[in-house]
Protein backbone atom coordinates (compact mmCIF):
# COMPACT_ATOMS: atom_id res chain seq x y z
CA UNK A 1 0.00 0.00 0.00
CA UNK A 2 1.38 3.32 -1.04
CA UNK A 3 2.03 5.44 2.03
CA UNK A 4 1.09 8.62 0.24
CA UNK A 5 -2.36 7.30 -0.50
CA UNK A 6 -3.22 6.65 3.17
CA UNK A 7 -5.63 9.12 4.78
CA UNK A 8 -3.83 11.79 6.81
CA UNK A 9 -3.36 11.10 10.54
CA UNK A 10 -6.04 12.86 12.61
CA UNK A 11 -4.61 16.00 14.16
CA UNK A 12 -6.53 15.51 17.37
CA UNK A 13 -9.97 16.76 18.35
CA UNK A 14 -13.08 16.01 16.38
CA UNK A 15 -13.50 16.90 12.70
CA UNK A 16 -16.88 18.55 12.30
CA UNK A 17 -17.07 18.69 8.50
CA UNK A 18 -19.30 15.65 8.35
CA UNK A 19 -21.66 17.12 10.94
CA UNK A 20 -22.17 20.22 8.78
CA UNK A 21 -22.69 18.05 5.75
CA UNK A 22 -25.21 15.86 7.61
CA UNK A 23 -27.19 18.88 8.72
CA UNK A 24 -27.22 20.27 5.20
CA UNK A 25 -28.37 16.93 3.81
CA UNK A 26 -31.15 16.62 6.35
CA UNK A 27 -32.38 20.17 5.79
CA UNK A 28 -32.35 20.28 1.98
CA UNK A 29 -35.87 19.47 0.92
CA UNK A 30 -37.03 17.40 -2.01
CA UNK A 31 -34.98 14.60 -3.53
CA UNK A 32 -31.77 16.02 -2.08
CA UNK A 33 -32.78 15.58 1.56
CA UNK A 34 -31.38 12.55 3.27
CA UNK A 35 -31.89 11.72 6.90
CA UNK A 36 -29.37 9.44 8.55
CA UNK A 37 -30.84 6.17 9.88
CA UNK A 38 -32.34 6.55 13.32
CA UNK A 39 -29.94 5.17 15.91
CA UNK A 40 -31.35 2.29 17.92
CA UNK A 41 -31.52 3.30 21.55
CA UNK A 42 -31.62 0.81 24.35
CA UNK A 43 -34.47 2.57 26.22
CA UNK A 44 -33.12 1.45 29.50
CA UNK A 45 -33.18 1.46 33.23
CA UNK A 46 -29.69 1.16 34.69
CA UNK A 47 -28.68 1.88 38.26
CA UNK A 48 -25.88 1.33 40.70
CA UNK A 49 -25.18 1.76 44.38
CA UNK A 50 -22.33 1.43 46.84
CA UNK A 51 -22.91 -0.87 49.79
CA UNK A 52 -20.82 -2.03 52.70
CA UNK A 53 -18.39 -4.29 50.83
CA UNK A 54 -18.42 -2.84 47.32
CA UNK A 55 -20.58 -1.81 44.39
CA UNK A 56 -23.68 -3.36 42.87
CA UNK A 57 -24.71 -2.53 39.29
CA UNK A 58 -28.14 -3.32 37.89
CA UNK A 59 -29.85 -3.13 34.50
CA UNK A 60 -32.96 -4.26 32.69
CA UNK A 61 -32.70 -6.37 29.53
CA UNK A 62 -34.88 -4.77 26.86
CA UNK A 63 -33.51 -3.15 23.70
CA UNK A 64 -36.00 -1.08 21.69
CA UNK A 65 -36.08 0.07 18.08
CA UNK A 66 -38.45 3.02 18.40
CA UNK A 67 -41.63 1.28 19.56
CA UNK A 68 -40.61 -2.32 18.85
CA UNK A 69 -38.66 -4.54 21.20
CA UNK A 70 -35.58 -5.48 19.24
CA UNK A 71 -34.01 -7.72 21.88
CA UNK A 72 -35.90 -9.25 24.82
CA UNK A 73 -32.84 -10.27 26.75
CA UNK A 74 -29.81 -8.19 25.88
CA UNK A 75 -26.88 -7.73 28.22
CA UNK A 76 -26.37 -4.18 29.40
CA UNK A 77 -23.75 -4.76 32.08
CA UNK A 78 -20.47 -4.84 30.18
CA UNK A 79 -17.16 -6.28 31.32
CA UNK A 80 -14.38 -3.73 31.55
CA UNK A 81 -11.89 -5.44 33.82
CA UNK A 82 -12.19 -8.32 36.29
CA UNK A 83 -12.98 -5.77 38.99
CA UNK A 84 -14.73 -3.11 36.88
CA UNK A 85 -18.05 -3.34 35.05
CA UNK A 86 -20.06 -0.73 33.16
CA UNK A 87 -23.80 -0.41 32.50
CA UNK A 88 -24.69 1.26 29.21
CA UNK A 89 -27.74 3.26 28.17
CA UNK A 90 -28.45 5.54 25.21
CA UNK A 91 -27.57 4.45 21.69
CA UNK A 92 -26.97 0.68 21.79
CA UNK A 93 -24.04 0.58 19.38
CA UNK A 94 -22.33 3.55 21.01
CA UNK A 95 -22.58 2.01 24.49
CA UNK A 96 -21.35 -1.37 23.25
CA UNK A 97 -18.38 -0.13 21.24
CA UNK A 98 -17.36 2.44 23.84
CA UNK A 99 -17.27 -0.17 26.59
CA UNK A 100 -15.34 -2.59 24.40
CA UNK A 101 -12.79 0.10 23.57
CA UNK A 102 -12.57 0.95 27.26
CA UNK A 103 -12.07 -2.68 28.20
CA UNK A 104 -9.24 -3.26 25.77
CA UNK A 105 -7.51 -0.02 26.66
CA UNK A 106 -7.82 -0.77 30.36
CA UNK A 107 -6.15 -4.14 29.83
CA UNK A 108 -3.30 -2.57 27.88
CA UNK A 109 -2.87 0.09 30.53
CA UNK A 110 -2.94 -2.48 33.30
CA UNK A 111 -0.24 -4.52 31.55
CA UNK A 112 1.80 -1.40 31.06
CA UNK A 113 1.58 -0.29 34.69
CA UNK A 114 1.80 -3.79 36.08
CA UNK A 115 -1.06 -3.01 38.45
CA UNK A 116 -4.72 -4.00 38.56
CA UNK A 117 -6.85 -1.33 36.85
CA UNK A 118 -8.54 1.45 38.79
CA UNK A 119 -12.06 2.72 38.26
CA UNK A 120 -10.88 6.34 38.17
CA UNK A 121 -8.68 5.48 35.20
CA UNK A 122 -11.65 4.03 33.33
CA UNK A 123 -13.68 7.13 34.17
CA UNK A 124 -10.95 9.43 32.90
CA UNK A 125 -10.64 7.49 29.67
CA UNK A 126 -14.39 7.57 29.06
CA UNK A 127 -14.81 11.26 29.66
CA UNK A 128 -11.81 12.22 27.55
CA UNK A 129 -13.13 10.20 24.63
CA UNK A 130 -16.77 11.28 24.93
CA UNK A 131 -15.88 14.95 25.29
CA UNK A 132 -13.71 14.71 22.23
CA UNK A 133 -16.78 13.54 20.28
CA UNK A 134 -18.88 16.40 21.67
CA UNK A 135 -21.91 14.26 22.52
CA UNK A 136 -22.22 12.65 19.09
CA UNK A 137 -21.45 9.32 20.74
CA UNK A 138 -24.72 8.78 22.57
CA UNK A 139 -23.47 6.61 25.40
CA UNK A 140 -24.77 7.17 28.96
CA UNK A 141 -22.83 4.92 31.26
CA UNK A 142 -22.75 3.88 34.89
CA UNK A 143 -19.24 2.75 35.71
CA UNK A 144 -18.60 0.82 38.88
CA UNK A 145 -15.87 -1.26 40.40
CA UNK A 146 -13.80 -2.10 43.43
CA UNK A 147 -10.08 -1.47 43.22
CA UNK A 148 -7.17 -1.06 45.62
CA UNK A 149 -8.53 2.31 46.76
CA UNK A 150 -12.01 0.99 47.53
CA UNK A 151 -15.40 0.80 45.79
CA UNK A 152 -16.29 3.57 43.33
CA UNK A 153 -19.37 4.44 41.29
CA UNK A 154 -19.46 6.98 38.47
CA UNK A 155 -22.16 8.16 36.08
CA UNK A 156 -20.88 9.32 32.70
CA UNK A 157 -22.99 11.37 30.28
CA UNK A 158 -22.68 11.50 26.46
CA UNK A 159 -21.04 14.92 26.46
CA UNK A 160 -18.33 13.77 28.80
CA UNK A 161 -19.42 14.97 32.25
CA UNK A 162 -18.96 12.59 35.16
CA UNK A 163 -20.35 12.42 38.68
CA UNK A 164 -19.03 10.36 41.53
CA UNK A 165 -22.04 9.26 43.56
CA UNK A 166 -23.15 6.78 46.24
CA UNK A 167 -26.12 5.78 44.07
CA UNK A 168 -27.33 6.75 40.62
CA UNK A 169 -29.55 5.73 37.74
CA UNK A 170 -29.67 6.47 34.00
CA UNK A 171 -31.72 5.71 30.93
CA UNK A 172 -35.37 6.31 30.14
CA UNK A 173 -36.42 4.60 33.37
CA UNK A 174 -34.02 6.64 35.49
CA UNK A 175 -36.77 8.62 37.23
CA UNK A 176 -38.56 5.49 38.43
CA UNK A 177 -35.33 3.90 39.64
CA UNK A 178 -34.02 7.01 41.39
CA UNK A 179 -37.32 7.40 43.24
CA UNK A 180 -36.89 3.95 44.78
CA UNK A 181 -33.23 4.59 45.55
CA UNK A 182 -33.93 7.98 47.16
CA UNK A 183 -36.62 6.40 49.28
CA UNK A 184 -34.60 3.54 50.74
CA UNK A 185 -30.88 4.10 50.29
CA UNK A 186 -28.71 4.09 53.40
CA UNK A 187 -24.91 4.15 53.50
CA UNK A 188 -23.18 0.83 54.34
CA UNK A 189 -26.05 -1.54 53.65
CA UNK A 190 -25.64 -5.31 53.83
CA UNK A 191 -25.41 -7.31 50.62
CA UNK A 192 -28.89 -8.86 50.72
CA UNK A 193 -30.63 -5.57 51.47
CA UNK A 194 -28.61 -3.72 48.84
CA UNK A 195 -29.37 -6.34 46.18
CA UNK A 196 -33.08 -6.18 46.97
CA UNK A 197 -33.07 -2.38 46.83
CA UNK A 198 -31.29 -2.23 43.50
CA UNK A 199 -33.48 -4.97 42.03
CA UNK A 200 -36.55 -3.03 43.23
CA UNK A 201 -35.19 0.12 41.59
CA UNK A 202 -34.72 -1.63 38.25
CA UNK A 203 -38.10 -3.33 38.63
CA UNK A 204 -39.74 0.08 39.09
CA UNK A 205 -38.23 1.08 35.75
CA UNK A 206 -39.27 -2.19 34.12
CA UNK A 207 -42.88 -1.79 35.25
CA UNK A 208 -43.36 1.95 34.80
CA UNK A 209 -41.20 2.74 31.75
CA UNK A 210 -42.14 1.46 28.31
CA UNK A 211 -38.55 1.55 27.13
CA UNK A 212 -37.48 -0.91 29.83
CA UNK A 213 -38.62 -4.43 30.37
CA UNK A 214 -37.97 -8.16 30.72
CA UNK A 215 -35.52 -9.16 33.42
CA UNK A 216 -33.31 -7.56 36.04
CA UNK A 217 -29.58 -8.28 35.82
CA UNK A 218 -27.25 -7.53 38.70
CA UNK A 219 -23.47 -7.48 39.07
CA UNK A 220 -21.85 -7.43 42.50
CA UNK A 221 -18.29 -6.08 42.60
CA UNK A 222 -16.11 -6.49 45.66
CA UNK A 223 -12.41 -6.69 46.47
CA UNK A 224 -12.70 -10.42 45.86
CA UNK A 225 -13.95 -10.00 42.28
CA UNK A 226 -17.16 -9.73 40.33
CA UNK A 227 -20.28 -11.86 40.43
CA UNK A 228 -22.78 -11.47 37.60
CA UNK A 229 -26.34 -12.52 38.39
CA UNK A 230 -28.13 -12.80 35.09
CA UNK A 231 -31.06 -12.82 35.56
CA UNK A 232 -31.44 -11.82 39.17
CA UNK A 233 -35.18 -11.38 38.96
CA UNK A 234 -37.88 -11.96 36.38
CA UNK A 235 -40.73 -9.63 37.40
CA UNK A 236 -42.70 -10.31 34.23
CA UNK A 237 -43.63 -14.00 34.26
CA UNK A 238 -44.18 -15.56 30.88
CA UNK A 239 -47.86 -16.04 30.14
CA UNK A 240 -49.25 -19.54 30.22
CA UNK A 241 -50.71 -20.81 27.00
CA UNK A 242 -54.40 -21.37 27.58
CA UNK A 243 -55.16 -23.84 24.80
CA UNK A 244 -53.62 -25.78 21.95
CA UNK A 245 -54.32 -25.57 18.25
CA UNK A 246 -52.82 -28.96 17.54
CA UNK A 247 -55.19 -31.88 17.65
CA UNK A 248 -54.22 -34.76 19.85
CA UNK A 249 -53.00 -37.88 18.10
CA UNK A 250 -55.99 -40.16 17.68
CA UNK A 251 -58.57 -37.37 17.20
CA UNK A 252 -59.38 -38.68 13.77
CA UNK A 253 -60.24 -42.36 13.90
CA UNK A 254 -58.35 -44.50 11.37
CA UNK A 255 -60.75 -47.00 9.81
CA UNK A 256 -58.39 -48.81 7.45
CA UNK A 257 -54.83 -48.56 6.34
CA UNK A 258 -53.31 -49.60 2.99
CA UNK A 259 -49.58 -49.37 2.35
CA UNK A 260 -48.25 -49.52 -1.22
CA UNK A 261 -44.46 -49.40 -1.50
CA UNK A 262 -43.04 -47.31 -4.32
CA UNK A 263 -41.08 -49.67 -6.55
CA UNK A 264 -37.85 -48.00 -7.73
CA UNK A 265 -35.12 -49.37 -9.95
CA UNK A 266 -31.54 -48.11 -9.77
CA UNK A 267 -30.59 -47.30 -13.35
CA UNK A 268 -27.31 -45.38 -13.22
CA UNK A 269 -24.81 -44.33 -10.54
CA UNK A 270 -22.13 -41.68 -10.97
CA UNK A 271 -19.73 -40.38 -8.33
CA UNK A 272 -18.12 -36.93 -8.70
CA UNK A 273 -15.47 -35.76 -6.28
CA UNK A 274 -16.02 -32.29 -4.67
CA UNK A 275 -13.35 -29.80 -5.60
CA UNK A 276 -11.89 -28.70 -2.25
CA UNK A 277 -8.99 -26.34 -2.56
CA UNK B 1 -55.70 21.21 -9.93
CA UNK B 2 -56.95 17.88 -11.32
CA UNK B 3 -56.52 16.91 -14.96
CA UNK B 4 -60.11 15.70 -15.18
CA UNK B 5 -61.58 19.16 -15.68
CA UNK B 6 -62.94 21.58 -13.08
CA UNK B 7 -66.41 21.09 -11.76
CA UNK B 8 -68.41 24.10 -10.59
CA UNK B 9 -68.68 24.02 -6.80
CA UNK B 10 -72.21 23.32 -5.64
CA UNK B 11 -73.84 26.26 -3.83
CA UNK B 12 -73.46 24.51 -0.51
CA UNK B 13 -69.72 24.13 -0.90
CA UNK B 14 -69.02 27.39 -2.67
CA UNK B 15 -66.51 29.73 -1.07
CA UNK B 16 -64.86 26.86 0.73
CA UNK B 17 -61.47 25.24 0.43
CA UNK B 18 -59.90 23.58 -2.60
CA UNK B 19 -59.45 19.82 -2.17
CA UNK B 20 -56.37 19.11 -0.10
CA UNK B 21 -56.24 22.54 1.46
CA UNK B 22 -56.15 22.70 5.25
CA UNK B 23 -58.77 24.59 7.19
CA UNK B 24 -57.06 26.81 9.73
CA UNK B 25 -58.96 27.04 12.98
CA UNK B 26 -56.83 29.88 14.24
CA UNK B 27 -56.00 31.72 11.03
CA UNK B 28 -57.65 34.74 9.47
CA UNK B 29 -60.66 32.68 8.43
CA UNK B 30 -61.54 31.98 12.06
CA UNK B 31 -63.96 34.66 13.15
CA UNK B 32 -63.05 36.45 16.34
CA UNK B 33 -65.00 39.43 17.57
CA UNK B 34 -62.81 42.46 17.96
CA UNK B 35 -59.55 40.59 17.37
CA UNK B 36 -56.87 42.35 15.42
CA UNK B 37 -56.10 40.23 12.43
CA UNK B 38 -56.13 42.74 9.62
CA UNK B 39 -52.43 42.20 9.06
CA UNK B 40 -52.45 40.21 5.84
CA UNK B 41 -50.86 36.81 5.66
CA UNK B 42 -50.28 35.68 9.26
CA UNK B 43 -51.42 38.28 11.71
CA UNK B 44 -50.73 38.14 15.44
CA UNK B 45 -51.49 34.76 16.98
CA UNK B 46 -54.41 35.27 19.29
CA UNK B 47 -54.91 31.79 20.70
CA UNK B 48 -51.55 30.12 21.06
CA UNK B 49 -50.79 29.90 24.70
CA UNK B 50 -47.77 29.32 26.80
CA UNK B 51 -48.11 28.71 30.50
CA UNK B 52 -46.73 31.60 32.56
CA UNK B 53 -46.92 30.98 36.29
CA UNK B 54 -46.96 27.23 36.69
CA UNK B 55 -47.48 24.64 39.38
CA UNK B 56 -45.71 21.31 39.41
CA UNK B 57 -47.03 17.85 40.31
CA UNK B 58 -50.26 17.01 42.09
CA UNK B 59 -50.54 13.61 43.78
CA UNK B 60 -53.67 11.65 44.63
CA UNK B 61 -54.23 8.36 46.46
CA UNK B 62 -57.40 6.47 47.35
CA UNK B 63 -57.75 4.76 50.70
CA UNK B 64 -60.48 2.66 52.28
CA UNK B 65 -62.70 5.50 53.43
CA UNK B 66 -61.71 8.42 51.20
CA UNK B 67 -59.00 10.07 49.12
CA UNK B 68 -55.95 12.23 49.77
CA UNK B 69 -54.66 14.89 47.38
CA UNK B 70 -51.40 16.76 47.81
CA UNK B 71 -49.77 19.64 45.97
CA UNK B 72 -46.94 21.93 46.88
CA UNK B 73 -47.45 25.64 47.31
CA UNK B 74 -45.12 26.99 44.66
CA UNK B 75 -45.96 29.06 41.60
CA UNK B 76 -42.91 29.02 39.33
CA UNK B 77 -42.25 31.68 36.74
CA UNK B 78 -40.05 29.61 34.47
CA UNK B 79 -37.10 28.76 36.65
CA UNK B 80 -37.88 31.49 39.20
CA UNK B 81 -39.59 30.34 42.39
CA UNK B 82 -41.90 33.34 42.32
CA UNK B 83 -44.93 32.70 44.48
CA UNK B 84 -44.11 30.49 47.40
CA UNK B 85 -47.38 30.44 49.29
CA UNK B 86 -50.13 29.78 46.79
CA UNK B 87 -52.75 27.10 47.15
CA UNK B 88 -53.20 24.80 44.19
CA UNK B 89 -55.94 22.82 45.84
CA UNK B 90 -59.53 24.01 45.94
CA UNK B 91 -62.48 22.68 47.86
CA UNK B 92 -65.41 22.31 45.48
CA UNK B 93 -67.99 21.23 48.03
CA UNK B 94 -68.18 19.00 51.08
CA UNK B 95 -67.44 15.88 49.14
CA UNK B 96 -65.05 17.00 46.39
CA UNK B 97 -61.62 18.60 46.11
CA UNK B 98 -59.66 19.57 43.04
CA UNK B 99 -55.91 20.04 42.62
CA UNK B 100 -54.35 21.58 39.53
CA UNK B 101 -50.91 21.74 37.99
CA UNK B 102 -49.95 23.85 35.01
CA UNK B 103 -50.88 27.46 34.44
CA UNK B 104 -52.00 29.14 37.65
CA UNK B 105 -54.08 31.81 35.95
CA UNK B 106 -56.13 29.15 34.20
CA UNK B 107 -56.60 27.41 37.55
CA UNK B 108 -57.84 30.66 39.09
CA UNK B 109 -60.31 31.08 36.24
CA UNK B 110 -61.47 27.48 36.66
CA UNK B 111 -61.85 28.05 40.41
CA UNK B 112 -64.02 31.07 39.75
CA UNK B 113 -66.22 29.18 37.31
CA UNK B 114 -66.61 26.15 39.57
CA UNK B 115 -67.29 28.25 42.66
CA UNK B 116 -70.06 30.06 40.82
CA UNK B 117 -71.47 26.73 39.60
CA UNK B 118 -71.56 25.44 43.18
CA UNK B 119 -73.26 28.62 44.41
CA UNK B 120 -75.87 28.43 41.67
CA UNK B 121 -76.57 24.87 42.63
CA UNK B 122 -76.93 25.69 46.30
CA UNK B 123 -79.39 28.40 45.36
CA UNK B 124 -81.62 25.74 43.82
CA UNK B 125 -82.08 24.50 47.36
CA UNK B 126 -83.01 20.94 46.36
CA UNK B 127 -80.60 19.25 48.72
CA UNK B 128 -78.42 17.93 45.90
CA UNK B 129 -74.77 18.79 45.52
CA UNK B 130 -72.36 18.01 42.73
CA UNK B 131 -70.78 14.59 43.05
CA UNK B 132 -67.06 14.22 42.31
CA UNK B 133 -67.91 12.13 39.26
CA UNK B 134 -70.17 14.89 37.99
CA UNK B 135 -67.45 17.50 38.40
CA UNK B 136 -64.99 15.20 36.66
CA UNK B 137 -67.37 14.58 33.80
CA UNK B 138 -68.16 18.27 33.37
CA UNK B 139 -64.52 19.23 33.52
CA UNK B 140 -63.59 16.64 30.92
CA UNK B 141 -66.13 18.11 28.50
CA UNK B 142 -65.09 21.69 29.31
CA UNK B 143 -61.37 21.01 28.84
CA UNK B 144 -61.91 19.06 25.64
CA UNK B 145 -64.14 21.76 24.27
CA UNK B 146 -61.49 24.40 24.94
CA UNK B 147 -58.76 22.30 23.32
CA UNK B 148 -60.96 21.76 20.28
CA UNK B 149 -61.18 25.51 19.89
CA UNK B 150 -57.38 25.61 20.05
CA UNK B 151 -57.57 27.65 23.25
CA UNK B 152 -56.91 25.20 26.07
CA UNK B 153 -56.90 25.68 29.79
CA UNK B 154 -53.29 24.79 30.37
CA UNK B 155 -53.86 22.59 33.39
CA UNK B 156 -53.72 19.00 34.49
CA UNK B 157 -56.36 18.50 37.14
CA UNK B 158 -56.84 15.84 39.80
CA UNK B 159 -60.33 15.51 41.26
CA UNK B 160 -60.83 13.60 44.47
CA UNK B 161 -63.94 12.95 46.46
CA UNK B 162 -66.08 10.67 48.56
CA UNK B 163 -69.72 10.28 47.59
CA UNK B 164 -72.31 7.64 48.41
CA UNK B 165 -69.83 5.57 50.37
CA UNK B 166 -67.35 5.35 47.50
CA UNK B 167 -64.08 7.18 46.99
CA UNK B 168 -63.38 8.79 43.64
CA UNK B 169 -60.11 9.87 42.08
CA UNK B 170 -60.05 11.26 38.53
CA UNK B 171 -57.64 12.97 36.17
CA UNK B 172 -58.30 15.49 33.38
CA UNK B 173 -55.63 17.23 31.37
CA UNK B 174 -55.55 20.12 28.93
CA UNK B 175 -56.18 17.85 25.95
CA UNK B 176 -59.32 16.45 27.54
CA UNK B 177 -57.67 13.11 28.36
CA UNK B 178 -59.57 11.80 31.37
CA UNK B 179 -59.44 8.67 33.46
CA UNK B 180 -59.81 7.32 36.98
CA UNK B 181 -57.22 5.37 38.93
CA UNK B 182 -56.50 4.47 42.56
CA UNK B 183 -53.27 6.50 42.33
CA UNK B 184 -52.65 9.61 40.27
CA UNK B 185 -49.76 11.96 39.72
CA UNK B 186 -49.37 14.84 37.30
CA UNK B 187 -46.23 16.36 35.84
CA UNK B 188 -42.96 15.01 37.15
CA UNK B 189 -44.86 13.08 39.77
CA UNK B 190 -45.88 10.66 37.03
CA UNK B 191 -42.26 9.69 36.51
CA UNK B 192 -41.01 9.88 40.09
CA UNK B 193 -43.93 9.23 42.42
CA UNK B 194 -46.27 7.00 40.38
CA UNK B 195 -43.89 3.96 40.36
CA UNK B 196 -43.66 4.13 44.16
CA UNK B 197 -47.40 4.54 44.61
CA UNK B 198 -48.14 1.65 42.27
CA UNK B 199 -45.64 -0.57 44.05
CA UNK B 200 -47.32 0.01 47.42
CA UNK B 201 -50.80 -0.54 46.03
CA UNK B 202 -49.77 -3.71 44.26
CA UNK B 203 -48.77 -5.22 47.59
CA UNK B 204 -51.82 -3.86 49.43
CA UNK B 205 -54.67 -2.72 47.17
CA UNK B 206 -56.70 -1.08 49.96
CA UNK B 207 -54.78 1.26 52.23
CA UNK B 208 -55.75 2.77 55.54
CA UNK B 209 -55.77 6.53 55.94
CA UNK B 210 -52.44 6.54 57.78
CA UNK B 211 -50.79 4.33 55.18
CA UNK B 212 -52.06 6.54 52.37
CA UNK B 213 -50.85 9.64 54.15
CA UNK B 214 -47.47 8.05 54.75
CA UNK B 215 -47.19 7.13 51.06
CA UNK B 216 -48.02 10.67 50.00
CA UNK B 217 -45.43 12.10 52.37
CA UNK B 218 -42.73 9.76 51.05
CA UNK B 219 -43.60 10.78 47.50
CA UNK B 220 -43.58 14.51 48.32
CA UNK B 221 -40.12 14.05 49.83
CA UNK B 222 -38.78 12.39 46.71
CA UNK B 223 -40.35 15.04 44.52
CA UNK B 224 -38.66 17.71 46.58
CA UNK B 225 -35.32 15.91 46.17
CA UNK B 226 -35.57 15.32 42.44
CA UNK B 227 -38.01 17.80 40.84
CA UNK B 228 -36.17 21.03 40.13
CA UNK B 229 -39.42 23.07 40.19
CA UNK B 230 -40.74 21.84 43.52
CA UNK B 231 -40.79 23.40 46.96
CA UNK B 232 -40.72 22.14 50.50
CA UNK B 233 -44.10 23.46 51.51
CA UNK B 234 -47.23 21.59 50.55
CA UNK B 235 -50.89 21.20 51.28
CA UNK B 236 -52.82 18.01 51.87
CA UNK B 237 -56.55 17.61 51.28
CA UNK B 238 -58.29 14.60 52.81
CA UNK B 239 -61.85 13.82 51.81
CA UNK B 240 -63.83 11.34 53.86
CA UNK B 241 -67.42 10.76 54.78
CA UNK B 242 -67.04 13.49 57.37
CA UNK B 243 -66.14 16.06 54.74
CA UNK B 244 -63.11 17.90 53.44
CA UNK B 245 -60.06 18.64 55.55
CA UNK B 246 -57.31 20.78 54.00
CA UNK B 247 -54.09 20.62 55.98
CA UNK B 248 -51.21 22.90 55.36
CA UNK B 249 -48.67 24.25 55.02
CA UNK B 250 -46.67 21.09 55.74
CA UNK B 251 -42.99 20.33 55.11
CA UNK B 252 -41.04 17.15 54.49
CA UNK B 253 -38.12 16.07 56.63
CA UNK B 254 -35.09 15.98 54.37
CA UNK B 255 -32.04 13.86 54.99
CA UNK B 256 -28.74 15.11 53.59
CA UNK B 257 -26.46 12.54 55.23
CA UNK B 258 -25.24 11.24 51.88
CA UNK B 259 -23.79 14.68 51.16
CA UNK B 260 -20.66 13.61 53.04
CA UNK B 261 -20.16 10.77 50.57
CA UNK B 262 -20.03 13.10 47.58
CA UNK B 263 -16.90 15.06 46.91
CA UNK B 264 -15.78 16.22 43.47
CA UNK B 265 -16.89 14.62 40.28
CA UNK B 266 -14.29 11.95 39.65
Amino acid sequence: MDRDKLPPEPRGGFAFENCLRNEALAKAGGPQSFLPPKARKTGTTIAGLIYKDGVILGADTRATDDMVVADKNCEKIHFIAPNIYCCGAGVAADAEVTTQLLSSNMELHSLSTGRPPRVATACRFLKQMLFRYQGHIGASLILGGADSTGPHLYSVHPHGSTSKLPFTSMGSGAAAAIAVLEDRFKPDMELAEAQELLADAITAGVLSDLGSGSNVDLCVLTRGGAQTLRPFRTPIPRGQRQGRYRYRAGTTAVLSEAVAPLRLQLLDETVTGMDVD
Amino acid sequence: MEAGGMRLPLPFWAGGLAPGELYSLTGPSAAGPGLESQAGGGGPLTRTQNPMVTGTSVLGVKFDSGVIIAADMLGSYGSLARFRNISRIMKVNDNTVLGASGDYADFQYLKQVIDQMVIDEELLGDGHSYSPKAIHSWLTRAMYSRRSKMNPLWNTVVIGGFYNGESFLGYVDMLGVAYEDPTLATGYGAYLAQPLMREVLEKKPILTKDEARDLIERCMKILYYRDARSFNRYELAIVTEKGVEVEGPLSVETNWDIAHLIRGFE
